[in-house]
């Protein structure tokens, strides 16, 4: 790790102006469970690392209806997890969290570090940068080994997929970010905070590098609503997911009113299927429903090479996640 | 005196069994509390005074000669005590991580930023990793002589049932807990002290003595705990001698060269794969008689050599070939149990394959056929039967393919192995101190398998003193020298030389005592804690007054392992049983439970001897279902050298295990067999084997990830191939 310079302001906008206005210069540090690991792989060699957990108001949960859920950056999983209108409320985003097995990284990683993680390809991680390709141009992940790569969104130039097994449930529950950058507060949809960068000069979500996401605002949940997440995950012990589904349905009588169905590890940005919604839309669920849905959702999926049994997987978890929901999930 | 002539050689026996106190029963490791307050101390948690933090440039490349090294920078960077070129202008490398220059300086940081201020400009060559298919190989072949017994041709047209299938097992490394690594330093001009994280403690001063330019008298070597070796540690390794090196040009202080994770999982050693062709025939009642294989695979540049097959069971008629690939993937080193696992998959996988042609249950072609095992044959057979009570075999077993509803099939496996665990060379100096109390020196390790409390056991037992009276005193090459560990010649070696010594040493005290207790030499025993009269037990002496009697002068007997004998043989045979569950629409395999039933002569102590069955259990379904290592066919670089990608099995993914030791006065007689590596050997077959029972179609290669699974389902076509 090289050297650099730390410091724990108490306030955001304190944060913020300790924040450069160029990427790679300083880094926002939370849980620390993925920036520790990038500093020691030296992917990212900031000159100055901003603490961001000594702000108190990026911290605490609070529920009630009808404001419905806000959960504070640095909030951790497992306090997440522990919160009982959450488990009550949003099953798909406690199933979610839950699918990180290690009590260690539940314990300091936070949900905003969750959103804004770095995605785990292996060419990224080894220096190769986040389109990886070698000093030819070539892109490492179609020649080299892409079984963990993406299967959706994949035309290129970026093929990893994005890490984050919470945003798909946010996305399924319509949640919004707040940002807090030099210009004050903004407000943006999860699913819009996420995109497929095309240059290595930008980044997989939509943040400037002196911005700081400082809370998540869930809806209250809707009358009829279910939900869950289903992940296919290879072994128990902490692993990563090999594919994702989160879904929430808002039912009438038996009847699919609304849908969101939002894949996870599967393309570089959380992957809402709106093939999938419609094979839902009108429909009272059935084993057939759901595997529709999932046929739907997969329908645009790609294998790079070796990544081909992850359009089963992912397939797998959407039709099981909706399954999930109708038959387990929490109805209000 | 009590020097034990030739005649009374056979008195160097084990303990009937009433007189057991403490071998063979339940004990916990002498040294657990140490380790699990964390006060045991491994080579890792050495830190010297003035200790420098060693750090090597590596190569990036797999394949590349190095056109420009200047290392100048680096030198005249504050901070830095020593640069050390491991390489040279115009050297090739040939793998990805090899070592290229090692520096030593006042801290990590320091030391990180003088590997980065190192320029080395590398012309790049074309590298190759691939080893699945020989014909993709090209030039990278190395074929060996065809191998022929019996007359294969023949049998295989004589045979009823001629079944043909392709198995393997990729690429694996050890991945050591604890990486490799080395604390050094010199003290003077002319003497070396070495801390360091080995399987050989006494073999290491040798291997370091030519390369320092001391003699090997010179170089004191320390190693208290350690956290895994599995094989891959029986040398100082070239980044250990340039710890030396590096303290050396640094005036003598200590240098530690530690592995990161990633180079630890890149260069410290791998298990080959292995992948084959195989053929077996057979009679349609199950009885084999031909077997044809064709096997290939890599272990990095070293050819790769044959491997023992047919596995356990001699099959009379046989031809096998075998082509080693060479490839840029990095050094191999010997595995645990090295090559078995691999043709104990060939083997029983093939075999299974032949169950299921037949219809037959394959725990019933292997009872049909295990005459062919040889020597052990009855022993299988017994270990058999009680593997399949512990499985319930009988009733749970259902032919291939599981044809209950839903996605999730069950399905069981059978396998069995074998492994010499002949004790090794070992010497032993035992003390008893006028006090009483009683020391064990000998220049071996405890890898963690329970060495010392075996040691402590076999002394204790054998001079009738409780085990708090022993200390064992290894991990030093200023003791007598032992054997390195590996090949599971450890627990016969130590208990062996200690079992002599002990015995010895009671002789040379009973010589002193007899007088006392008007009794002969010969007359006396040791018991619970005194020395008496067999004949009459209220003639005695408590142990301590007995030592009081030494006239001050401790008493140390010289003990060695003079080989198999008595004491010690070769030769364990084990049994193993997965039952597992497999997500037919995922590919993933759960195990759900696991059967080991192993033998291993005479057992000194029965907990860490399960221990060892549950741990290569563990060992086993890691390699059996996750553990790979990955090889980028385009930068050739191992792709996940860490612990997320690389990944082994946790609690929640092991089921649960059962392990049976085979116990009783047949398997006492044979003195004690080492144990470390049988039990791991079966895990993948058995586990595979259970996947096809399971899922009705054989997955040919470990590990059975979900991606291999779901492609051997939908090779089979049918309904649930695809959802
Ligand atoms: C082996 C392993 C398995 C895992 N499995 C899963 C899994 O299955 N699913 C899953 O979702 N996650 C998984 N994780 C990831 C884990 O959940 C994240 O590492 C964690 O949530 C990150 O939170 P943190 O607070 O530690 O982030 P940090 O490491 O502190 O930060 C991560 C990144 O986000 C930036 N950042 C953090 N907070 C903010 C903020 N408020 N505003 C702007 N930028 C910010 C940092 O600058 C940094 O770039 C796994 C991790 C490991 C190591
Ligand atoms: S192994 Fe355990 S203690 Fe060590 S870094 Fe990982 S979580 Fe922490």
């Amino acid at each position: 790790m090289r050297a650099f310079e730390y410091v724990s302001p108490t306030t955001k906008e304190q944060a913020v102006a300790l924040l450069s206005s160029t990427w790679g210069e300083t880094e926002i540090l939370a849980g620390g469970t993925d920036l520790l690991a990038l500093l020691k792989d030296d992917i990212v060699r900031p000159r100055r690392v901003v603490n961001i957990k000594e702000i108190a108001e990026l911290r605490g949960i609070s529920f009630s209806m009808p404001a419905g859920l806000r959960i504070g950056a640095t909030v951790t999983l497992q306090e997440l997890l522990d919160h009982p209108d959450i488990a009550r409320h949003y099953p798909a985003l406690v199933q979610a969290a839950r699918g990180v097995t290690s009590p260690q990284i539940r314990n300091m990683g936070t949900v905003g570090g969750d959103l804004c993680q770095r995605p785990r390809c292996w060419y990224f991680r080894s220096g190769f940068g986040l389109l990886a390709r070698d000093e030819t141009g070539r892109s490492l992940v179609l020649e080299g080994d892409n079984r963990y790569h993406a299967i959706l969104g994949n035309e290129g130039p970026a093929y990893f997929v994005n890490p984050s097994s919470l945003a798909p449930a946010l996305i399924a529950y319509g949640a919004r970010l707040r940002i807090f950058g030099p210009r004050g507060t903004r407000e943006i949809p999860v699913e819009r905070f996420f995109r497929i960068p095309k240059s290595e000069a930008e980044r997989e979500y939509d943040l400037q590098p002196n911005e700081i996401v400082t809370e998540i605002l869930v809806p209250p949940p809707s009358a009829g609503m279910v939900s869950a997440t289903y992940e296919v995950r290879q072994r128990e012990a902490l692993d990563w997911p090999l594919a994702t589904a989160s879904v929430a349905l808002v039912l009438e009588g038996q009847r699919v009113r609304s849908a969101r169905v939002v894949l996870g590890h599967v393309a570089p940005i959380p992957w809402p299927s709106p093939e999938a919604e419609r094979a839902l839309l009108g429909k009272t669920v059935s084993e057939e429903v759901a595997q529709a849905a999932a046929n739907a959702a997969v329908q645009r999926a790609r294998s790079l090479g070796k990544n081909e049994y992850k359009i089963q997987l992912a397939r797998v978890a959407v039709r099981r996640a909706i399954q999930q929901a109708v038959g387990g999930g929490a109805r209000r | 005196m009590a020097e034990r002539n030739a005649m009374e050689m056979a008195e160097y026996k084990w303990p009937e069994p009433e007189r057991r106190r403490l071998i063979g029963k339940r004990i916990s490791r002498v040294d657990g509390p140490e380790k699990v307050t964390g006060r045991a101390k491994y080579t890792y948690d050495v830190n010297r005074p003035g200790m420098l933090a060693g750090k090597v440039l590596r190569c990036p490349h797999a394949h590349a000669r190095i056109v420009r090294l200047d290392t100048s920078a680096a030198e005249k960077m504050p901070g830095v005590k020593a640069v050390l070129p491991l390489k040279k202008v115009g050297d090739e490398i040939l793998w990805a991580g090899d070592e290229v220059v090692a520096v030593a300086a006042v801290d990590e940081p320091t030391a990180e930023d003088a590997i980065r201020a190192i320029v080395v400009e590398y012309e790049k060559l074309p590298h190759f990793v691939l080893d699945t298919d020989p014909k993709a190989a090209g030039e990278r072949v190395r074929p060996t002589a065809e191998q022929v017994e019996g007359d294969p041709d023949a049998a295989f047209r004589e045979a009823e049932v001629v079944v043909e299938g392709l198995y393997g097992a990729s690429l694996i490394t050890h991945c050591c807990l604890e990486a490799h690594g080395a604390v050094v330093e010199w003290e003077g001009e002319n003497n070396v002290l070495v801390h360091v994280s080995t399987q050989a403690v006494s073999g290491i001063a040798g291997q370091m003595a030519g390369p320092l330019g001391v003699p090997a008298g010179n170089i004191r070597v320390k190693q208290d705990h350690i956290g895994g070796g599995f094989g891959s540690k029986f040398g100082p390794d070239s980044w250990g001698i340039a710890a030396a090196q590096l303290s050396k040009m640094a005036g003598g202080r200590p240098v530690k060269i530690m592995l990161e994770r990633d180079a630890e999982l890149m260069v410290a050693g791998a298990r080959p794969s292995y992948y084959g062709r195989v053929r077996v025939g057979a009679k349609r009642d199950g009885t084999v008689i031909a077997w044809e294989s064709e096997t290939w695979g890599t272990g990095g540049i070293p050819p790769t050599s044959p491997l023992p097959l047919p596995y356990v069971l001699r099959i009379p008629n046989q031809r096998k070939r075998h082509v080693a690939i060479v490839t840029n993937s990095g050094p191999a080193r010997a595995w645990r149990a090295p090559l078995h696992p691999q043709a104990c998959l060939l083997t029983m996988a093939a075999l299974d394959d032949l169950a299921a042609a037949l219809r037959m249950d394959p725990l019933d072609l292997l009872l049909k056929n295990i005459e062919l095992a040889g020597e052990r044959a009855d022993v299988y057979r017994e270990e058999l039967q009680i593997a399949a009570e512990l499985m319930e075999w009988k009733k749970r077993w259902h032919p291939r393919g599981d044809p209950s509803p839903g996605p999730v099939k069950r399905g069981l496996g059978v396998s069995i192995h074998t492994w010499p665990g002949r004790g090794h060379a070992c010497r032993c100096d035992l003390t008893i101190h006028p006090d009483g109390s009683v020391e064990v020196k000998l220049g071996s390790q405890d890898l963690g398998t329970g060495t010392r409390t075996a040691i402590a056991i076999v002394v204790a037992d054998t001079l009738g003193i409780p085990l708090e009276a022993v200390r064992v005193r290894i991990g030093d090459n200023q003791y007598p020298p032992a054997g390195g560990s590996g090949g599971s010649t450890t627990i016969g070696g130590v208990s062996s030389a200690a079992r002599r010594a002990a015995l010895d040493a009671l002789d040379q005290l009973f010589a002193r005592i007899a007088p006392l207790l008007n009794a002969s030499p010969d007359q006396l025993e040791a018991w619970e804690g005194r020395i008496r009269v067999k004949e009459d037990p209220s003639r005695s002496i408590a142990w301590e007054q007995a030592c009081a009697r030494l006239d001050g002068m401790p008493l140390t007997v010289r003990g060695e392992n003079p080989g198999p004998g008595e004491l010690t043989t070769a030769g364990a045979a084990g049994v193993q049983m997965a039952d597992v569950s497999v997500d037919i629409e995922t590919g993933i395999v759960r195990i759900n439970k696991m059967v080991a039933v192993q033998d291993c002569g005479l057992i000194i102590n029965m907990k860490t001897a399960e221990s060892q069955c549950y741990g290569a259990m563990i060992m086993g379904i890691s390699y059996a279902l996750y553990e790979e290592k990955i090889m980028d066919p385009a930068t050739g670089r191992m792709l996940n050298p860490n612990m997320e990608f690389y990944k082994l099995a946790g609690l929640a993914d092991i089921g649960e295990l059962v392990v049976h030791m085979m116990t009783g006065e047949k398997y006492d007689r044979r003195g004690v067999i080492g144990l470390g590596e049988p039990p791991v050997i079966s895990p993948g077959a058995a586990i595979s084997n259970a996947v096809a029972n399971a899922i009705g179609v054989r997955v040919p290669f470990l590990p059975l990830t979900p991606e291999r699974v779901l492609e051997a389902l939908a090779k089979k076509g049918g309904s649930h191939a695809r959802v």
